[in-house]
């Protein structure tokens, strides 16, 4: 019995959301009474889990890019070499395309957007967001297999330093049919995904020309930038940024919406972000109901002073 | 070409979500039951390659007699067949073995399903398919186009895309970007007439097994007010996200 992780990495450093799926992982491990490893690839830092309680590391060497078939084939063997019945991964765009796979090879149950630890073990129990962020269900996983995609900043990273050891894993990977073009990734911003905190734009902003603010305000704050599904479908900014039920989900620690009207597609989008904020000069705007804080006011006139006031504010904190 | 689009009978955006019966049953009364948006743009896609291609394409739901208006939809938009798999969807696993069944008996060369449905927030039903039939499968795919048995897709990955090459048989999930919220079909009357002459098969489970069931649902706390911070006064703003909400 015991636990697994698939720790992500990116450019052989191991992603911050590989952090969190280790803690929900040690969590898992002490209710079962087990120790927790990782599986990860190529990672030259593995020992740093060790800080959010993994014992042990299984590291895996393989050239070329990231695919999902590959990858599920090796977090597989992973588990199956460990005889592990749990096996924790994060909600990632590549998480989410290699899971059902590991599922699938597992003859395992596998629960997305779980938003806590289990509320029991037998019979085996998470809560999990649904209806785009509507409601929760509470699902029994009832195969001996199981597979948790823990929600982006639900369960948190909670520090627990025990001693790792970092194993190279060598496995007879899977074929794939699917081979990688190329890769368009802009490697200099912040990722919607990864940011903690996310500042989107909306119709408000009346131009693609007005942008720098979101791009200013962004930068202050170490923030990723989106926008809502108008001004992506105007072309003002690449669909990559519009983030809504079509859209990309966020689940930021802040979402400041500037110039959002609100729509209910929007908000299902956003809201397990856990801080909303909204400036918008209509205050009959929908999202002043979904925000927990905002300023009525003209956009043209709030951000600027609010990046002068936060840039103050950084450089004194 | 054989295309088969796995369409979500799901409930409107804009749907009040309550459960009933001791909060152990979604609350269907007054519900508007549409096409999954995220299958929307997959069929959408399809008929583009019956067009140009002459592909066929057939839509496919898991569920009771209750789907039968959606597929109907999506026949009337032009899919031309409809199989109904006549057993209640419990959970994502159990979906996916149930379309394969059907796969396994008529060989698709694509299988469209949408990235996840807008319900249940799964997001397993394309990769599982494709696990179990070995075929090729791109997620959150945001362009395709094929040629021959070889197939080009976007893939839309954290921070940018990615473009990739592979072959059919070949399974995606689907979503906005494989063509645009504008190129969506309203089915017209004509369509709607020839809908009522297409055959929607319904067929019997295969009796797959489950891997997990839902104990009952809960609905997140009431939301308190906003707070309101004048517009002459950010620090204010500035003040309450880090004294108060400790988010910067």
């Amino acid at each position: 019995m015991s636990v697994l992780i698939y720790a992500e990495t990116e450019g052989g450093k191991v992603k911050k959301v590989a952090f969190e799926v280790a803690s929900y992982g040690k969590a898992v491990a002490d209710q079962m009474g087990c120790e927790v490893t990782a599986v990860a690839f190529n990672a030259s830092d593995a020992d740093v889990l060790g800080s959010y309680g993994i014992n042990k590391v299984m590291n895996i060497s393989h050239e070329g890019n990231f695919d999902a078939k590959i990858y599920a084939s090796g977090i597989q063997q992973a588990a199956e070499q460990l005889g592990a019945s749990v096996v924790v991964v994060s909600s990632s765009a590549d998480s989410r395309y290699l899971s059902p796979l590991v599922a699938v090879g597992l003859n395992a149950g596998y629960a997305t957007n779980v938003v806590s630890a289990p509320s029991s073990l037998a019979p085996f129990t998470v809560k999990r967001s649904v209806f785009t962020n509507k409601a929760f269900t509470h699902a029994e996983i009832t195969s001996e297999n199981k597979i948790i995609g823990v929600s982006n900043n639900a369960f948190g990273s909670v520090e627990n330093k025990v001693a790792c050891t970092v194993e190279e894993f060598t496995v007879s990977l899977a074929s794939s049919s699917v081979n990688v073009a190329s890769v368009d990734k802009a490697t200099d911003k912040v990722t919607i995904a990864d940011a903690e905190v996310v500042v989107s734009g909306g119709r408000g902003l009346k131009g693609p020309e007005n942008w720098h603010m979101i791009e200013d305000l962004a930068e202050v704050l170490g923030a990723a930038t989106a926008c809502s599904k108008p001004v992506s479908d105007m072309g003002w900014r690449p669909h990559s940024e519009h983030v809504g039920q079509t859209g990309k989900p966020v689940a930021s620690n802040l979402y400041i919406a500037i110039g959002v009207s609100g729509a209910i597609q929007h908000l299902a989008g956003i809201n397990s972000s856990k801080v909303k904020v909204v400036i918008n000069s209509d205050p009959e705007a929908p999202f002043f109901k979904a925000a927990d804080y905002g300023i009525v006011g003209d956009a043209f006139e709030v951000v600027p002073q609010l990046i002068e006031k936060l840039k103050a504010f950084k450089a004194q904190a | 070409m054989k295309i088969l689009v796995c369409i979500s009978h799901v409930p409107d955006t804009t749907s009040k979500i309550n459960f009933v019966e001791s909060d152990t049953k979604f609350d269907t009364n007054g519900v508007q039951y549409i096409i999954n948006p995220n299958d929307e743009f997959g069929l959408t896609r399809a008929m583009w390659f019956k067009e140009k291609e002459g592909a066929e394409v057939d839509v496919i739901n898991v569920g009771g007699a209750e789907t039968e208006s959606t597929l109907r939809k999506a026949l009337a938009i032009g899919a031309d067949t409809a199989i109904r798999v006549n057993t209640e969807a419990l959970e994502a696993s159990q979906v996916a073995q149930e379309i394969v069944a059907v796969i396994k008996t008529r060989e698709y060369d694509l299988v469209i399903a949408g990235r996840e449905s807008i319900d249940y927030n799964g997001g397993m039903v394309p990769g599982m398919i494709a696990a179990m039939i070995d075929a090729s499968y791109v997620n959150n795919c945001v362009s395709l186009e094929i040629s021959g048995d070889k197939a080009t897709a976007v893939r839309e990955i954290d921070g940018g895309k990615e473009t990739l090459t592979t072959s059919l048989p070949l399974v995606i999930g689907g979503q906005k970007g494989l063509v645009e919220e504008s190129d969506l079909k309203i089915p017209n009357m004509r369509g709607i007439m020839m809908a009522r002459k297409k055959q929607l098969n319904v067929i019997e489970p295969s009796g797959a097994t489950t891997k997990a069931t839902t104990v009952n649902y809960e609905k997140p706390a009431p939301k308190g007010e906003v707070k309101l911070v004048d517009a002459a006064n950010v620090d204010e703003l500035i003040n309450l996200l880090h004294n108060e909400a400790n988010v910067i």
